[in-house]
């Protein structure tokens, strides 16, 4: 029964349209298997932490806002990692879709366990976070082979994907590290967009909250400059 | 009937009744189109605008006002024709002589008239001082009728903002019927109104009538005076496009000169008007291009319009508005929208002449309306954040589809109904007032039921809720009784003649009550219910502060346990204000609107239980309070959509700001996401939204340094100011309001 099937919410955001096509109802589930270290939600991390819902509390939120979805919009669902609750995720898509609601996992790509998922999932933001298996493993804790593995997967259920990146001056700035970008991912027709996201710092304060050290606290913003710059190697 | 300059329009009873309604239903095109049709500014149009911005800029340097004419009382033919460059000009006629001086208007009262001239280093002549010395003016009437209650509760800031000493405003007369009937015309059918009048009984009010008719065809008389003094004859209808927006500004003018209302609203003119345009393109009489000249031409006269106001006023409605409210848009009853091409060039003036507060712009929105209009207007939104918008789909069952927006949220059928404009008291204040058993602690004035104070630790949410409500009961009386003094007064000393004669002679009148604080008073009855909240009290037993444990539910989250309270007070204050009759059996309506007096209504309120502190301010209009919001701006905007529509006929004001890299990555993102939030949030019944794409760095900006910044155009409740015209502290106010920004 669906509603036995709960999940570990830390927040939502009723709009966000910068994560999936349109205007979005983002969840913020809890518990993250990663550690990133630019990670702009450390909170989410504890994958005991926050709030328990079902999946059709879930669902009765997000219905007082599909008025706003336009033809494009519908819910995210990001973290923390949603894969790492495959069984909620997977519920929480189901009842959306079966009203009506577009869906988009927002992921990391690293667990490879991921359910049923994929069958309802209607596009997906994919994080390819380095294009090196050194950074993967000394920056996020994984190798590269999860997140291409994922793609792989996507593009087989043709699910449209945006890959996404996040631009660290000084680590993954030049006109090479996009290249390499661009050689892994471009292979996959469901790939429709390469996106950059400027690293920022704005995050800082939950990580002094959290007594958390933030590795790249003395690492300078990317600029819009540089992104627009770097737009073109792809 | 027939007149040579209707040719080419479709017949319809408009030719035989004054029905500008029906001449627009046979005769507008609906343009589904995009904006690609528009053209920019001529060099004539940025020549005449560089000028008026160099005025501006001058005013400002003198402190926002550039002069006044202390020696003249206000009037439609009382000032020599003015000019800004009179060769230039394609649509002539000023307020007063010069651009940007200001007349007195001393009909609403002599003390403001005189306090306003002094204020700007003027002296209010000996002359208009003798004129005045044996008339009663509106606010001598006033203060002769309020009863000591009424003065208490008006010093001690429960009702505030009353129009007792300047023209109360909110009237739109139908501008249009003077393009499409000529004055002679209406002159006519006042007269016939005025003979019909002998078959009633001669009673209060069919004598009253009887007079105004006659003041009103006296007003028709003098706006043909005045238009003549510009070389102009409006006996007839106009023949062309530029002669319909001529005679539709005259119209409007003479409103203007007569009366300084707070707002003074234009109507909905762009449809009607571009049935002129249509049939001057279409007989190769103009082109797009002076098409659009014409309608810069007129914006920049409405950009032009003051009233002289004092300091005080400003603390209330800050930003020198003067409401002139342009609805735009919406769709007709038949299913056809009303966007015509005259629509877009309206809308375009804000980029052929740049951002600007006038006109108060004004979507009525529909799901209905053409995409392409819709993201024009988000579009226009996230360039200028110049434009509001205003549910059509939820007014136009209700008022038909030839209304208009007076002031920022008021909907009236233009030339049918009126209002009685009621500014609006303070609900969180009256909470503390009951609390304290109608002792006010930050005047130290007593009003109201004389009761003990609340006793006992802890606030019990029944207890306090059955006392506010008293309370209530008591206020909506004061309050209806209060209204119904200001506009016996103000049909007796300062009646809109010129706007009333652009009415029908029978007229639907409101009158239009508001509530200011219902933010703060639903998340303080809310904590009361939720949380722990316990009373400080003075030395003399009177409540002054609270301490607040435990979280609760705020508004703003869509979060209906809170909700529920908001509109819960809505619905009870009107039920009550609807229990005492009202002057001329007007239609009781509330509003939920403060314009910027949420600044002054909040330093003159004690500290609440939401944990709002001593004299911080309020949140605008219905707005949730500053940084309460935890789920973001869809969850704040459903909030405030649950407030309805049928207790608050008077309009429910929401203020939205974001930052642009929230609403979007691209502008192209930008504007559909805009269009889907509009659509979304008009979806849910809701009213009436502001809508601010920027960020907050720019206003601190403009803060430090106002001359950085002089066209900067936000926004507030219900209308848009230029920043650097409001005050420092209504300037952090604003500041400090929620920006919906994505982290």
């Amino acid at each position: 029964m669906s509603a036995d099937i709960t999940g570990r919410i830390s927040s939502f955001q009723t709009l966000g349209t910068l994560d999936g096509p349109g205007v979005r109802f983002v969840v913020f589930l809890q518990g993250c298997p990663l550690r990133c270290v630019c990670c702009h939600n450390p909170e989410t991390w504890d994958k005991n932490g926050g709030t328990l819902y079902t999946a059709e509390q879930v669902l009765d939120r997000v219905l007082r806002y599909k008025a706003y979805f336009g033809e494009k919009g519908g819910i995210t669902l990001s973290g923390g990692e949603p894969l790492l609750q495959p069984e909620f995720t997977a519920e929480v898509f189901k009842l959306c879709r079966q009203n009506g609601i577009n869906t988009c996992l927002d992921t990391s790509g690293c667990v490879t366990e991921v359910n049923n998922v994929l069958d309802y999932t209607d596009y997906c933001l994919l994080d390819i976070k380095y294009s090196t298996d050194d950074y993967y493993k000394k920056y996020v804790g994984c190798g590269i082979d999860g997140p291409l593995m994922f793609l792989k997967r996507l593009d087989e259920k043709g699910i449209p994907t945006r890959v996404r990146q996040v631009i660290i001056p000084g680590l993954n700035d030049t006109a090479e590290d996009m290249k390499k970008l661009k050689s892994a991912v471009s292979k996959y027709y469901c790939v429709e967009e390469i996106e950059l996201l400027p690293f920022r710092k704005l995050c800082i304060s939950k990580y002094e909250k959290a007594g958390i050290d933030f590795l790249f606290k003395d690492t300078p913003e990317a600029s819009q400059s540089l992104i627009d710059n770097l737009k073109n190697y792809l | 009937m027939t007149h040579k300059n209707w040719e080419g329009f479709k017949s319809g009873a408009w030719q035989e009744e004054i029905n500008v309604r029906d001449f627009i239903q046979h005769n507008y095109h609906e343009y589904k189109g995009d904006d690609s049709f528009l053209c920019g500014a001529t060099k004539r149009t940025k020549e005449l605008m560089g000028r008026v911005n160099t005025l501006f800029e001058v005013e400002r340097q003198f402190g926002g006002v550039l002069d006044v004419d202390a020696e003249t009382v206000s009037g439609l033919t009382s000032y020599s024709p003015g000019y800004i460059d009179k060769e230039k000009e394609i649509i002539v006629g000023m307020q007063t002589n010069r651009p940007l001086k200001r007349g007195v208007n001393p009909f609403g009262g002599m003390r403001m008239a005189r306090q306003a001239c002094e204020a700007y280093g003027h002296t209010l002549s000996d002359n208009i001082e003798k004129q005045f010395k044996y008339r009663t003016t509106h606010n001598d009437g006033v203060f002769a009728a309020y009863t000591d209650e009424m003065r208490t509760a008006r010093h001690c800031h429960l009702i505030t903002g009353l129009p007792d000493a300047y023209g109360r405003g909110r009237i739109i007369g139908d501008y249009r019927r003077v393009a499409l009937y000529g004055i002679d015309r209406l002159i006519e059918e006042k007269k016939k109104d005025k003979r019909d009048l002998a078959e009633f009984n001669f009673d209060e009010e069919h004598i009253r009538l009887a007079e105004e008719l006659s003041q009103q065809i006296k007003a028709l008389v003098g706006i043909k005076e005045m238009a003549a003094m510009y070389g102009f004859d409006i006996s007839e209808p106009a023949e062309n496009a530029r002669q319909a927006v001529q005679w539709t500004y005259f119209a409007y003018l003479a409103a203007i000169k007569e009366q300084n209302g707070a707002a003074m609203s234009l109507g909905r003119v762009s449809t009607f008007l571009d049935i002129y345009m249509e049939r001057d393109l279409k007989n190769g009489k103009i082109t797009e291009k002076e098409a659009q000249e014409i309608m810069d031409d007129f914006v920049i006269k409405l950009r032009i319009a003051r009233h002289l106001r004092t300091p005080e006023y400003n603390e209330l409605f800050g930003g020198d508005p003067m409401w002139i409210t342009e609805s735009v848009g919406g769709m007709g009853e038949d299913g056809r929208t009303l966007v015509t091409k005259n629509s877009y060039r309206m809308l375009n003036t804000l980029y052929t002449l740049g951002p600007a507060p006038e006109p108060n712009l004004t979507i009525l929105w529909s799901k209905d309306l053409p995409d392409s209009f819709k993201k024009y207007c988000a579009k226009v939104s996230c360039d200028t954040d110049s434009i509001q918008y205003e549910n059509d789909d939820v007014m136009r069952p209700i008022y038909g589809d030839d209304y208009a927006i007076a002031c920022c949220v008021s909907a009236m059928k233009i030339g049918k109904q009126m209002q009685f404009f009621g500014a609006r008291c303070n609900l969180a204040k009256l909470l503390l007032l009951s609390l304290n058993g109608g002792y006010d602690t930050s005047s130290g004035k007593s009003v109201g039921p004389k009761m003990k104070p609340f006793d006992g630790e802890v606030l019990d949410y029944d207890k306090v809720y059955e006392r506010f409500a008293e309370y209530a009961v008591w206020l909506s009386r004061l309050y209806v009784n209060t209204m119904n003094v200001i506009h016996y007064m103000h049909d007796k000393y300062a009646y809109e003649q010129s706007q009333m004669a652009l009415h029908d002679s029978s007229v639907h009148r409101f009158m239009a009550f508001g509530i200011a604080g219902l933010s703060v008073i639903t998340d303080s009855l809310s904590a009361i219910k939720y949380a722990k909240v316990t009373p400080v009290r003075d030395e003399n037993g009177y409540i002054v502060d609270f301490k607040t444990e435990g979280d609760f539910p705020k508004y703003g989250n869509d979060d209906d346990r809170v909700d529920k309270i908001a509109k819960e007070l809505t619905h009870l204050m009107i039920t009550e204000l609807r229990k005492t009759p009202t002057y001329r059996n007007a239609e009781h309506t509330l509003s939920v609107l403060t314009i910027t007096s949420n600044v002054m209504y909040g330093k003159h309120t004690g500290a609440t239980p939401d944990g709002r502190k001593a004299g911080a301010p309020f949140a605008p209009g219905a707005n949730p309070m500053h940084n309460r919001e935890e789920n973001g701006a869809l969850a704040s905007l459903n909030s405030v959509a649950k407030i309805s529509y049928d207790d608050c006929r008077d309009g429910i004001s929401n203020t939205f700001s974001i930052t642009p890299d929230t609403l979007g990555r691209t502008k192209t993102e930008r504007i559909s996401n805009l269009v889907s939030v509009l659509d979304g949030y008009f979806a849910k019944k809701a009213h009436h939204i502001n809508v601010n794409v920027l960020n907050r760095e720019t206003l601190i900006e403009a803060y430090n340094d106002p001359t950085a910044y002089p066209n900067l155009t936000i926004r507030v409740s219900g209308y848009a100011v230029n920043f650097h015209k409001l005050s420092r502290e209504q300037q952090r106010e604003v500041i400090s309001r929620t920006f919906h920004e994505a982290m």
